[in-house]
C-alpha cells in the first residue's frame, strides 16, 4: 500500500483491487465489499462512487454532481472530498497514479 | 432437553432478520497443519462425507439468490480440494466477493495464477509466528513458515490482495511487532491479529495459550499505536481474548442474525463452533434449501433475538448490543448454552473463570494436544 492519501480537487480516486463497489441484485442495493467488510451506502454516496473510475478528478466528479442535482459546486466538492477521505482512511479508496 | 421440544420458536423473519451477509464455507476439514487452536470441531469430518462440486455450486447459487455478498472459502485447508478452481469460478460468475482462507502450504505459483484468473478476489494467509522454528512447532508442519513467506510473494505477484491472519497467544505474543512488520514487508493490505478464542481444540489447549493480563495489555498498546502510525497503509483488525474483556463479544453479530457457516458435509451452522452445543440438531443442504434453513432451522431459532435469555441478560440494557455473548462459550464453560457468556463481567461465573484462566497463564505451558483425526478425550472440557 502507498502512503496516506489526502484527497484534494485534483485527486483521481479509484477503488483498490481488493475493494469492490458492487450492485446486489437480490437486495437491490449498492455496497462496498472488502475482506470481512461491508459498507452500506446512502444514495448520495452511491451517486458519487458510480463516477469513481480511476480516470476522473474529484473536481470533475463534483461539477457533474452539482449540475445533476442543481446544487452549489463548492458545497458538493467539499462533501465529495469528505466522503472520499473517509473511505480512503479506511482503505476503500486510493489514488490512481 | 426441554427446549428442543419447543416447536413454537420465532423464525428469522419474525425477528425482522434479513438474509445473511456472508457464508463461511468449510470445504474440507483435511489440513496438513495441526494447529492446536484450530477452529474446527474436535470431531473432524472425513473426505468421504464432503459435499461434491455440484452440491457446493448449488449452495453458491442459493446464497446469491438470498442476497449474500461474500463467501469465505475455508477449511481445514480448502486447497486440498481439487475442485477449488471450479468453486472459485462459480462464486465469481455469480458475483460473490470471493475470499480464500488458507495455510498456503499446498499452493504453487501456477495454481494461484489460475485461481486469480478465475475470479478469486482476496487471500487470507495464516501465520503461526514470525520465528520459523516456533511457527513450525505450533503448526506441527516442518518448513511451513518458510513456505508461507514464499506463498505471500506469489499472492502479490499475481496482484491478489493479501491479509495476514496471525493468531497470537502467550507463546508468540512477544513477536507482535514482528507480525505487523512482516505484514508490511509482505505488502499485505490488512493484518488480523486475533488472540486465540477458546472453543474446541483451543479450549483443550487453553493452558498452553492463554496470555497473562499484563501480556494482553502490552499487546493492545502495541496494536493501538500501530493503528495510528499505519493509518491508511495497513488495516489492523484486532481480536482480544474475551476472558479479559468487560463485555462479551457480540458473537457473529448475534446468533443467526448476519452469518452462516457450512461444514464440509453440508450442515448449516450459526457459527463454526456451534457443533459443540451437542443438543442442537443442524439441518443439511442435502435435505433442505439454504433459505429454508436460515428461516426455519431450530438450531438457528433457538437463540435468536432475546426471548431465550435468562437473567442477567434479560434485564441488561446491552442485550441487543452483545446478544448475550457467545452461546458456545456459555456451553463450554457453564454447561448450558442459555447461560450468560462467562466472558461478561456481570456473569455470576465470570470471576471464577477469569481467575482460573489467569492462574493457567502464570504456570508453565503444558504440551500441545495437536489437532488431528481420531484424538479422543476423556473429559468434556
Amino acid at each position: 500500500m502507498t502512503d496516506i492519501l489526502k484527497i484534494d480537487d485534483e485527486t483521481i480516486p479509484k477503488f483498490p483491487k481488493h475493494v469492490k463497489f458492487r450492485y446486489n441484485k437480490a437486495r437491490d442495493e449498492w455496497v462496498i465489499l472488502a475482506p470481512e467488510r461491508l459498507v452500506k451506502l446512502d444514495p448520495i454516496a452511491v451517486e458519487i462512487l458510480k463516477m469513481v473510475n480511476g480516470e476522473r478528478e474529484v473536481k470533475s466528479i463534483s461539477l457533474e454532481l452539482s449540475k445533476k442535482f442543481n446544487a452549489p459546486e463548492d458545497t458538493i466538492i467539499s462533501d465529495v472530498k469528505e466522503m472520499l477521505q473517509n473511505l480512503s482512511d479506511k482503505g476503500f479508496i486510493e489514488e490512481n497514479g | 432437553m426441554d427446549d428442543m421440544k419447543n416447536n413454537n420458536l420465532k423464525k428469522a423473519s419474525e425477528h425482522g432478520i434479513q438474509a445473511p451477509l456472508a457464508l463461511l464455507a468449510e470445504l474440507s476439514h483435511r489440513c496438513p497443519l495441526q494447529c492446536p487452536y484450530c477452529s474446527n470441531p474436535v470431531q473432524l469430518e472425513k473426505k468421504t462425507g464432503e459435499l461434491t462440486t455440484d452440491e457446493w455450486k448449488s449452495v453458491i447459487d442459493q446464497a446469491v439468490e438470498m442476497g449474500m455478498h461474500q463467501i469465505h472459502l475455508s477449511g481445514g485447508e480448502p486447497t486440498v480440494r481439487h475442485d477449488l478452481e471450479d468453486i472459485v469460478e462459480h462464486c465469481s460468475k455469480q458475483g460473490l466477493y470471493t475470499n480464500l482462507i488458507t495455510s498456503g502450504v499446498l499452493l504453487n505459483p501456477d495454481r494461484l495464477k489460475k485461481l486469480e484468473s478465475l475470479g478469486l478476489e482476496h487471500v487470507q494467509l495464516s501465520f503461526q509466528d514470525t520465528d520459523h522454528e516456533n511457527a513450525d512447532r505450533i503448526g506441527g508442519f516442518k518448513g511451513g513458515h518458510a513456505k508461507k513467506l514464499e506463498v505471500a510473494k506469489w499472492v502479490r505477484d499475481v496482484e491478489l490482495p493479501l491479509t495476514c491472519n496471525c493468531v497470537v497467544h502467550r507463546q508468540n505474543i512477544d513477536n507482535l511487532e514482528n507480525f505487523i512488520q512482516m505484514a508490511l514487508d509482505l505488502d499485505a493490505e490488512r493484518v488480523e491479529i486475533a488472540q486465540v478464542q477458546y472453543y474446541g481444540w483451543a479450549l483443550k489447549n487453553r493452558a498452553a495459550f492463554i496470555p497473562t493480563p499484563e501480556q494482553l495489555d502490552h499487546a493492545t498498546e502495541i496494536v493501538e499505536k500501530a493503528r495510528i502510525d499505519l493509518k491508511g497503509k495497513l488495516v489492523i483488525d484486532y481480536v482480544i481474548p474475551d476472558y479479559y474483556a468487560k463485555h462479551p463479544k457480540n458473537c457473529m453479530g448475534g446468533w443467526g442474525r448476519r452469518f452462516l457457516n457450512m461444514n464440509p458435509k453440508g450442515d448449516v451452522l450459526p457459527c463454526h463452533a456451534a457443533e459443540t452445543i451437542s443438543h442442537l440438531k443442524f439441518d443439511n443442504v442435502r435435505e433442505k434449501s439454504l433459505k429454508w434453513i436460515w428461516e426455519n432451522s431450530e438450531a438457528f431459532n433457538m437463540y435468536r433475538g432475546t426471548d431465550w435469555m435468562p437473567d442477567p441478560c434479560k434485564s441488561c440494557d446491552r442485550k441487543e448490543i452483545d446478544w448475550g455473548g457467545c452461546r458456545c462459550q456459555a456451553m463450554a464453560l457453564t454447561g448450558d448454552a442459555k447461560n450468560t457468556d462467562p466472558a461478561c463481567s456481570i456473569c455470576p461465573m465470570h470471576n471464577e473463570i477469569f481467575s482460573m484462566a489467569a492462574e493457567e497463564a502464570r504456570r508453565a505451558p503444558p504440551e500441545f494436544i495437536y489437532r488431528k483425526y481420531g484424538v479422543r478425550f476423556n473429559s468434556p472440557i
